[in-house]
């Protein structure tokens, strides 16, 4: 049988909710078929991780989503019970292998690959102990003296490792960085994360559904609107409930304003790291009037508990929105302004040209997406490629810059910053009557899901219910999983003091990847 | 370069106003007067993100911009522990940042000040104890002052320095 045949010989049930995704339980067989295919057709894996089913007689469950152009699948596959285990992914997908060691060290169940170093485990739990499963309990004091990390070693006349973190010199959340360099030059980059894992899933069991939302949005604050906007689907789609039109665009108007809020804040930073301490000022003072902004019309400044299942929290008067409007008219301008001098300051294009630097090629074989992918020109935009309402009705405009260095990194930022104020103005001038939520309480079907084209990229959100019990299991990708990636072949032959700027430029997440 | 000028004559010189929203004042505020005591009219602080969402150090960074102007008071953020008078630690206290967390305590010359920044930290968070996380981060090292909020607003942390850094 060829792939294709093997995949329509799965039973598909399209899951309720605007999004198109069509699930099936299926054998190893049509696990490694349905992927092989997917990755034949150019498509992606947008997340892997599993669940325990043991209370209902089935063991332990290994889910993936899987994307191409249009279609999206969720597969669930069977992985056993005593000694589970599943067919790894890493030879198809280049970001399974991390994601794969995430779900040994959170399931214990084994992909069979090769590299079976710990990746989300540091000593806070033996490597006997498995934090998802169900009769886990423990919280013990910490096992002192985990192995430290075996790093991959680079050997050669004048080569030497610099370790950064996971604590670092500025105000930023924690990582470690192991850089192997010849003088200044970056020969290899190692990445090491999970210091902020939280135990986040296994808190969301001990929440209700509607609850969770709450929690959705505090696991990576710059992106509060779009986890709480992806949980929140997710919750409808299990609910089958079906939120009202008004709801709908007053949800993509907070999204383009954290949009706007995350790359108002970056271009400051980057300005700072480049050396144009000027820019960072006047980004600050931009961004810090739009979270007042957010503050006074949405309850928060990060957005925090605005998007709830079944709608938002917050509504708009008709003066509110023609203040925003305003707004959206004078940050316009103040920007136009400020890239006219950013492009025109040779000393700061100095350090954003050629810097950091990430090909289509490379980007698309590591399954790269979000604002990097399209900075690397690759035209990957939910709300393009698959436009759920409002996007549908917007025509949203996709930002590519195909060089792939910090200067496009940053070019895109101000293209999405000019067309998320126009998608903005788009959605108040158009903005539907009625009600703002509907009751969504979460009973209903066993599989919700639900994707927002965040500032970084896609966020994914999947729940599943036990057939049997009350219980629920949550789990959330960040785009930051495929992207963290690239940095550490974006840094390759660059210098070291020029890795806080590619860092920077690229501003992925720790504590929503460590989830 | 005349763009540049322009734009920064425009943008003027903007103040900080008077707090619109009296927030509840910082946990251990008397105790932030015996610390200026101690350490003078300037300090130096090393932030240390023990697990946090993110979320209090966005609030952090927007201390710097220039309505809040942290900088102004006399608060100097330092790369290094052993620079720093205060500690201002965010986050619940995932078990993989305790150590790390003590170690940058221990590397503080005396006199030293822990502040907890946010409710995680404070322990009332949404973040609760459990197999990854330790609570809060009075239970890894002493915490003297604390600031509630969620994350707090910059007004409420510049507040709170401000207290510290009032004449005793
Ligand atoms: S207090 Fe709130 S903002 Fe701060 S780390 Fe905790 S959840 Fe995030």
């Amino acid at each position: 049988m060829s792939p294709i045949d093997v995949a329509r010989a799965v039973r598909w049930t399209r899951l309720p909710g605007p999004l198109p995704i069509d699930h099936g339980s299926v054998d190893s067989a049509q696990w490694r078929a349905i992927c092989a295919q997917c990755r034949a057709e150019g498509g992606r894996l947008a997340a892997l991780w599993g669940s325990d089913e043991r209370a209902a007689g089935q063991g332990f469950l290994v889910h993936a989503i899987v994307a191409s152009a249009q279609r999206r699948f969720w597969i669930t596959l069977g992985a056993g019970d005593a000694d589970p285990r599943f067919p790894g992914l890493g030879d198809l997908f280049p970001v399974a292998s991390r994601l794969e060691r995430a779900l040994f060290d959170l399931l214990g169940v084994s992909s069979g690959a090769p590299d079976t170093r710990p990746w989300l485990r540091h000593e806070a739990w033996g490597p006997a102990d498995f934090p998802l499963r169900r009769d886990f309990a423990r919280a013990d004091p910490m096992a002192p003296g985990a192995p430290p990390y075996p790093f991959v070693a680079v050997r050669g006349a004048g080569v030497h490792e610099i370790g950064v973190g996971p604590i670092h010199a500025g105000i930023i959340e924690p990582g470690h960085f192991r850089f192997s360099v010849v003088g200044d030059e970056i020969l290899r980059l190692e990445e090491r994360f999970g210091y902020t894992h939280k135990g986040a899933a296994k808190r969301f069991e001990a929440m209700g559904l509607v609850d969770g939302a709450r929690l959705a949005g505090r696991l990576c604050a710059d992106s509060s609107a779009a986890y709480a906007g992806a949980y929140a689907m997710a919750v409808e789609a299990l609910s089958g409930c079906t939120v009202p039109p008004r709801a709908l665009w007053l949800r993509a108007l907070a999204w383009e304003r954290e949009r706007i809020a995350n790359h108002l804040g970056d271009l400051g930073a980057l300005c700072q790291d480049g050396g144009l301490a000027f820019g960072h000022t006047q980004f600050g003072l931009l961004k810090e009037r739009w979270l007042q902004t957010h503050d006074r019309l949405f309850g928060h400044r990060y957005l925090m508990d605005a998007v709830i299942p079944g709608g938002v929290a917050y509504d708009l008067d008709a003066a509110a929105c023609r203040s925003l409007d305003a707004e959206c008219a004078s940050i316009l301008e103040t920007t136009r302004r400020l890239q006219d001098i950013v492009d025109d300051h040779a000393g700061l294009q100095e350090r954003f040209l050629e810097t950091g630097r990430i090909d289509e090629a490379r980007v698309r074989a590591l399954g790269g997406l979000g604002l990097a992918a399209r900075a690397s020109g690759i035209a990957c935009d939910l709300r393009v490629n698959t436009p759920l309402p409002p996007y549908d009705r917007l025509q949203t405009r996709i930002a590519v810059r195909p060089q792939g260095d910090v200067a496009a990194r940053v070019g895109v930022r101000f293209d999405e910053i000019y067309e998320s104020l126009r998608l903005i103005r788009e959605v108040l001038a158009q903005l539907p009557g009625g009600p703002v939520r509907v009751p969504c309480d979460g009973h209903g079907g066993l599989f919700g899901v639900g994707i927002v084209e965040g500032w970084r990229g896609e966020v994914l959100v999947a729940i599943t219910r036990s057939p049997s019990a009350a219980a629920h299991h949550v789990h959330i990708h960040d785009p930051s999983w495929q992207n963290w990636p690239l940095l550490e072949h974006a840094v390759l032959g660059d210098l070291v003091p020029d890795f806080p700027l590619i860092n920077k430029s690229f501003n992925l997440a720790y504590s929503g990847h460590d989830l | 370069m005349h763009k540049l000028i322009r734009q920064i004559l425009k943008t003027g010189i903007v103040r900080h106003p008077p707090s619109a929203r009296p927030e509840a004042p910082p946990e251990g505020c008397a105790e932030g007067r015996a610390l200026v005591a101690q350490l003078g009219r300037a300090i130096t602080v090393r932030h240390v993100d023990a697990g946090s969402c993110n979320g209090c150090e966005l609030e952090i960074h927007a201390l710097g911009n220039a309505l809040y102007n942290l900088a102004a008071l006399g608060v100097r953020f330092v790369a290094s522990p052993r620079h720093a008078d205060i500690l201002l630690v965010t986050g619940p206290v995932s078990r993989a940042m305790a150590d790390p967390l003590r170690a940058a305590w221990e590397a503080m010359p005396d006199p030293k000040r822990v502040v907890a920044l946010g409710d995680c930290a404070r322990g009332c968070g949404i973040f609760t104890a459990n197999y990854a996380t330790l609570g809060a981060v009075s239970a890894v090292i002493p915490v003297d002052i604390a600031i509630p909020g969620c994350p707090p607003s910059p007004e409420t942390i510049r507040e709170a320095f401000a207290a510290l850094m009032a004449r005793s």
